[in-house]
């Protein structure tokens, strides 16, 4: 910046600039947040409607019954597992594209499912699992009888799957793109077999980018409610259907409030481990 | 080896692409149920446009993405070359602020502006929910991912020129807008791509900033799976796949041209 601008100036051009934006994060992501910690901690009046008294008896009910600590490990075990199998789907993926002639048309393959709405790659699923779904046409077919796979655990294994695989498998590529492939001839050169040189000298390269679209996968898919809403049918209840029933049909928002938080911490205390094991810069990565 | 990893690419790409074709072409399916194909008809799509409720959830549809884009696009790109261009106090506050909409899961970004309009509400008996909660919600979610495409491209750019710019008399606001902006135009378009695709894609947090008479298409689609599996839905579901890739398609070439 020029020297003559006088502090009153870039004052103003500050706040010309970053003034509309700031004010509306704070209005709209800070501020509801402080109010939902608040509503946290109300009591659930008869109406629904949040009351006094204040306290923590949300969160005691909620760490001290078993059946919520139950909900919280069953997202945080299926989203674990949901991650482990993007990475083993889209791993692979990654590589084949950035070494294809074709690498933008393959690239645009993954950008179009990405785009799709989330809707109906979930809604696609109950098309493919239903009774008289895609699979049951193979199975009966075969003389065999139809199956019940929906609602499924396997139905909202699939659909997480799928519907988050090209969350890991952009900034996945992104990374593998910038590999140093000389290392990989110099492993050669130095006797290594080829599985041995792989993991030596390619697969540390990529663990940026695996940190990054694990997160990215990782995250949603323990939040999620939709899809063991539409193919979990009521049966499998996550973390995301809780918060969801909360301030649906069971009418407690303050409680609600409270599991959010909790999610909401979880969330945070992932991010700030990712912070401490990629340094700072890690997080603009990320996004 | 190659072979072999070929393979699996092309599987792993099968399983992105087999329900998407399956909905496609049950769509054009003359039988209600199942997946056997017993002649193809458009009906579902004649149905379809003759559906006034469903033109009037499109309608609505585009009015949140189209106006919240335009805001998000706006207050984006301002807060990026501010953040970028200037040191100041709370800098470090606000970038944490920004990534908060990036992670948080969108239930609960749904839920917290959901309690907003309500004690807002009870204070001023205002806003009710209604398609204007629903635009406030989507902006607040799109001004962060516009801010960090369109500060990844200011970060490219080389801060000679614009000095260069005010050292041949440049008012800040004649350098913003004939250096600064065309220059930054590739991430800006980028940014308001991407804004409206999330607008256009977002069912939590609109379910939960809803009111009645503001449904969306994916509004709709959830009540309606809700009920059960449709040919309509098919064919709603493959028009919103076509105009994706159609957006995408566009969106590579005007890219290309402009880097």
């Amino acid at each position: 910046m020029r020297e003559a601008t006088t502090p009153k100036e870039r004052l103003r051009q500050i706040l010309l600039l970053v003034g509309p934006g700031a004010l509306w994060l704070l209005l709209f992501v800070l501020v509801p947040t402080l109010i939902m910690l608040v509503a946290s901690l109300m009591s659930r009046g008869s109406l629904g409607q949040l009351v006094p008294p204040f306290g923590l008896h949300n969160y005691l009910r909620f760490f001290t019954d078993p059946l919520y600590i139950e909900i919280i490990a069953r997202s945080l075990w299926i989203g674990l597992w949901a991650t482990v199998f993007v990475v083993l789907l889209g791993y692979p993926l990654a590589f084949y594209i950035a070494q294809s002639r074709y690498k933008e048309v393959l690239l645009l393959l993954v950008v179009i499912p990405f785009f799709t709405n989330f809707l109906i790659r979930v809604y696609a699923w109950i098309v493919v699992f239903q009774r008289e779904g895609l699979i049951n046409a193979f199975i009966t077919a075969f003389g065999l009888p139809p199956a019940d796979l929906l609602p499924s655990t396997l139905a909202v294994y699939v659909a997480t799957v799928y519907t988050y695989l090209p969350f890991f498998v952009l900034p996945l590529y992104a990374t593998v793109e910038r590999i140093d492939w000389r290392q990989l001839e110099a492993a050669y050169d130095l006797g290594a077999r080829p599985l041995r040189a792989f993991w030596e000298a390619i697969f540390p390269q990529t663990i940026p980018g695996l940190f990054a679209g694990f997160l990215l996968v990782f995250i949603p898919a323990v939040g999620t409610f939709v899809i063991a809403d539409l193919l979990g049918g009521g049966k499998i209840t996550l973390v995301g259907n809780l918060i969801q029933l909360q301030f649906g049909s069971a009418q407690n928002w303050a409680f609600g409030s409270a599991v959010s938080m909790v999610l909401m911490g979880l969330v945070l205390f992932g991010l700030w481990l990712y912070a401490r094991t990629q340094g700072e810069k890690g997080l603009d990565k990320l996004v | 080896m190659k072979r072999l990893l070929s393979l699996y690419a092309w599987l792993v790409f099968a399983f992105l692409y087999l329900p998407i074709l399956v909905i496609v072409a049950l769509s054009f399916n003359q039988s209600r149920f199942g997946v056997r194909f017993t002649g193809f008809t458009f009906d579902w799509y004649i149905r379809l446009f003759n559906n006034e409720r469903i033109l009037e959830y499109l309608t609505n549809t585009l009015i949140v993405a189209v106006v919240s884009t335009v805001v998000s696009t706006i207050l984006g790109t301002l807060l990026a070359v501010g953040l970028v261009r200037f040191q100041f106090r709370w800098q470090e506050a606000l970038r944490y602020l920004l990534y908060v909409p990036v992670v948080v899961p969108d239930v609960v970004m749904g839920i917290s502006l959901l309690l907003l309009f309500d004690v807002v509400r009870d204070a001023i008996g205002w806003p009710q929910l209604s398609l204007f909660t629903i635009i406030l919600a989507h902006i607040s979610f799109q001004i962060a991912y516009v801010t960090l495409v369109v500060r990844a491209r200011l970060m490219l750019l080389d801060p000679a020129l614009e000095e260069a710019a005010k050292d041949l008399g440049a008012t800040p606001w004649q350098t913003f807008r004939e250096v600064t902006l065309p220059l930054i135009m590739p991430g800006v378009m980028a940014g308001a791509l991407l804004a409206f695709s999330l607008s256009l894609d977002d069912f939590v947090v609109t379910f939960f900033t809803a009111g009645p008479g503001s449904t969306t298409l994916p509004l709709y689609i959830y009540s309606s799976v809700k009920l059960g599996v449709s040919p309509e839905i098919h064919a709603l579901s493959s028009l919103m796949v076509g105009l994706t890739i159609l957006i995408l398609l566009l969106g590579t070439l005007f890219w290309r041209k402009r880097v």
